[in-house]
């Protein structure tokens, strides 16, 4: 039994930790998600010379082969530094897409100029009407000799605007809700009828609303078997989840650590606020909710990674889990840390306020709270008559 | 990152799970929960003599005094096991309180005299800790043990005093200087509880039984070789203890459990013709639970961890008293819930049941019972100042 991130982990985590620290203060990230393009290619260039890029790929086309506790420890880190940097569309959705796709051309294609930094990826899956169910698809694909012809329209699909390719998901086959009859399908942004327009996500993110008018591809784009997309994606999301729940870890602990020192150095009625027990004690709260969340992040590090001998149904269970948990503690967090910062946690030159932006954009990332915690029931209780 | 055991722990989990299931009668389970009936006390000596000649009785004790010798994890597996076969700790306030302070403050000829008795359940002992002065400010105490010759002369009284009315001995702190500051001028002392002067008085709680009490001590002798270590030293061992307790107060085997039978009864009790278990807010405060105590499962196994490291309890150990009790309220509460109308009714007082519902009486009882959970061992408040103050620094 363990639960320490082991000597290689801990080296990439303070490295990620350092260069944080050292470049990438609250400043320089206004600056960034300030810029035209709302992230730094410098930096991505940077993260890519240092191997960040490579962790999770494979070994076969230049990754580091690295576990999902590798990804967290680097998550947790990229947290604490409110990174904005694409690393979770680019390499962990269309990466992971692709690296989970089996399809050798593409992964040889597009994974080694992910790693290189060359190639910044976006996953258009949402549409106006589908929130949460990634089955609820309306984009098309047909079929004309060897080309699929995409339509339709994608919303918020983060880092689109930057992206050199996407993958998109489509229907192929079945009615709308239909789990099978999806296809997922690699299209280059610079494909004629492909039109993005971008705007910014509360988090600093870059996103965009994406249409494909008769957009044609070759046949040879589909990653995965054709109306199986989804097999893909379930592979996709669970590691994507891990990874943002460690960033979230990284946040939380970071904002709870920003309060308890803020309320040392505020003094009213002439001493410092942190002698109040009833901010003592709301404090001990949120540090409480932290160890909890990080406890189900390990639970579920374990159950994905190597760590355990979890059935299916246990996994499952887990993951859910660990996403309401997050949810829930990042909210108290997150709330708790403006009231106590009181005033000054409503201002915008604070990075409180920033750190709790991000951590709201994960509560909704592939489910929020509730929509795990629904899915958790449906698992878990049923009549036993 | 793994939660994996090694060989060697999984053959002493299912050697620990067989014992279990050959030697523990769930006659027991039923006699704690009922109460305090004739054979209350006797079934629960009867069991620990069962684990005492099995060399098992007290595993956190050093292997001189009659510990089991098991690593962290070994004690972490026994812990478990016992939790989820649904067998009651043993009575703590001789093998898990006072032995700790005799074996390492204590004397020779206290080691010799009490420890074994401890072992073998001869004696059974409570805490004289509270008084109605001094609760969750136990320094305010002021029984008084005056010095005179061969004995200490003590006065006071002794309140929340747990299972008494069958103790045999109590250890008690005393106040036997007011010189100084309020912490120093506390000794430790054991008091055979037959010793002329004690009164034992009974204090019916919420849940109708009987399992507190109130201790009354008027000009009790007792002989000086009965404190242990330095006269005013007690506070000092008395806070040594509570860092002994603090880990495995988290109780996640035995809540498992309870939440398992939870659920079975969510199943079984219908309203409209449909499971409760199936009625959405209802599983909505089922999860709420579960999933409090699936991240809870972890942060126990991350103490357990770090000490199997042979490191010490990190921050995390700290909360598992507050979240532990925490969700064994939030089991109790939800099975009051199922019980409803059936759950208010007192069988016990009358020769006539409610129909159906025969967990009912045992939900109320223990939902009463059960608000204890975040008062005692040191409030759930308390531990929030400990926390505060040590892990947070404010």
């Amino acid at each position: 039994m363990n639960f320490e991130y082991s000597e290689e982990q801990t080296m990439i985590k303070d490295s990620v930790e350092r260069f944080v620290r050292e470049e990438y203060g609250f400043d320089v990230r206004r600056q960034i998600i300030a810029s035209d393009d709302g992230y730094s290619r410098e930096y991505w260039a940077k993260f890519a010379e240092l191997g960040w890029l490579s962790i999770p790929f494979a070994e076969q086309y230049g990754g580091y082969g690295g576990s999902v506790d590798d990804v967290a420890a680097i998550m947790e880190a990229l947290g604490k530094g409110n990174v904005v940097e694409p690393f979770v569309p680019t390499v962990l959705m269309f990466g992971g897409l692709l690296a989970h796709s089996g399809n050798e051309a593409l992964m040889s294609a597009y994974i080694p100029r992910i790693i290189a930094g060359k190639c910044l990826g976006a996953f258009a899956y949402l549409e106006r009407q589908s929130r949460f169910e990634m089955t609820d698809i309306a984009t098309t694909a047909r079929s004309e000799k060897d080309k699929l012809i995409i339509n339709g329209e994608k919303t918020v699909v983060l880092n689109a605007t930057n992206a050199d390719s996407l993958v998109v998901a489509v229907r192929t086959g079945g009615e709308q809700f239909d789990r099978r009859g999806i296809s997922l399908i690699v299209v280059d942004t610079d494909t004629p009828g492909v039109e993005v327009t971008g705007y910014a996500m509360m988090d600093g993110q870059r996103a965009a609303n994406i249409k494909f008018v008769d957009v044609a591809v070759a046949k040879d784009c589909l990653l995965g078997a054709l109306d199986e997309g989804m097999d893909v994606v379930d592979k996709m999301v669970p590691e994507a989840l891990l990874a943002l729940c460690a960033q979230a870890q990284g946040i939380m602990e970071t904002l709870n650590e920003t309060t308890v020192n803020y309320t040392k150095t505020r003094n009213q009625f002439g001493v410092p606020i942190s002698s109040f027990q009833v901010l003592q004690h709301r404090m001990v709260d949120n540090f409480m909710a932290a160890e909890q969340a990080r406890s189900m992040l390990y639970r579920g590090l374990c159950a994905f990674g190597s760590g355990s001998v979890e059935t299916e149904y246990e996994r499952s269970r887990s993951l859910h889990a660990l996403k309401a948990v997050v949810a829930k503690s990042s909210k108290l967090i997150g709330e708790e840390a403006i009231q106590i910062h009181g005033g000054m946690g409503m201002t915008d030159e604070l990075d409180v306020g920033h750190f709790v932006k991000r951590l709201m954009t994960i509560n909704t990332m592939f489910g929020d709270g509730d929509y795990h915690q629904k899915a958790f029931n449906r698992l878990s209780y049923q009549s036993a008559s | 990152m793994d939660v994996m055991f090694s060989q060697e722990d999984l053959a002493f989990r299912d050697e620990v799970r067989a014992f279990f299931s050959a030697e523990f009668d769930p006659a027991l389970a039923k006699e704690r929960q009922g109460g305090q009936g004739a054979n209350y006390k006797s079934a629960i000596v009867k069991w620990q003599k069962k684990l005492h000649a099995k060399g098992w009785i007290a595993p956190g004790w050093p292997t001189e005094y009659g510990g089991t010798g098991w690593s962290v994890t070994q004690k972490f597996i026994f812990e478990t096991e016992r939790g989820a076969a649904g067998i009651p700790d043993v009575v703590p306030f001789g093998l898990k309180m006072v032995a700790p302070v005799i074996y390492t403050f204590g004397n020779e000829e206290q080691k010799a005299k009490f420890l074994p008795r401890i072992l073998s359940s001869e004696d059974w002992w409570c805490q004289g800790y509270s008084e109605p002065g001094a609760g969750s400010d136990l320094a305010a105490l002021n029984t008084t043990a005056d010095y005179a010759g061969e004995n200490y002369i003590v006065n006071g009284r002794k309140i929340w005093t747990t299972l008494a009315q069958y103790a045999d001995w109590i250890f008690c702190l005393v106040r036997t200087s007011k010189e100084v500051r309020k912490q120093q001028g506390i000794s430790f002392l054991l008091i055979d509880m037959k010793s002329p002067g004690i009164t034992v008085k009974p204090i019916v709680t919420i849940d109708g039984k009987h399992s507190l009490n109130e201790v009354l001590f008027e000009d009790v002798e007792v002989p000086v070789e009965n404190l242990i270590g330095e006269q005013d030293k007690g506070w000092t061992y008395a806070k040594a203890l509570l860092a002994h307790e603090r880990t495995g107060m988290a109780d996640v085997a035995d809540s498992k459990r309870s939440f398992a039978a939870l659920k079975a009864r969510a199943s079984d009790e219908v309203n409209g013709g449909v499971a409760m278990i199936e009625d959405p807010v209802f599983q909505m405060r089922l999860s709420d639970i579960e999933m409090e105590l699936m991240a809870l499962e972890y942060t126990e196994l991350r103490v357990y961890a770090s000490m199997a490291a042979g490191g010490m309890p990190g921050p995390e150990s700290s909360l598992l008293k507050i979240k532990g009790t925490e969700i064994v309220q939030a089991i109790q509460e939800l099975q009051l819930q199922l019980a409803a109308y059936y759950g208010s009714a007192l069988p016990a007082a009358s020769e006539h049941d409610v129909l159906g519902h025969e967990y009912a009486a045992e939900a109320r009882s223990s939902y009463m019972y059960g608000r204890a959970a975040t008062i005692y061992g040191g409030s759930n408040e308390v531990q929030r100042n400990v926390i505060a103050k040590m892990v947070l620094g404010v």
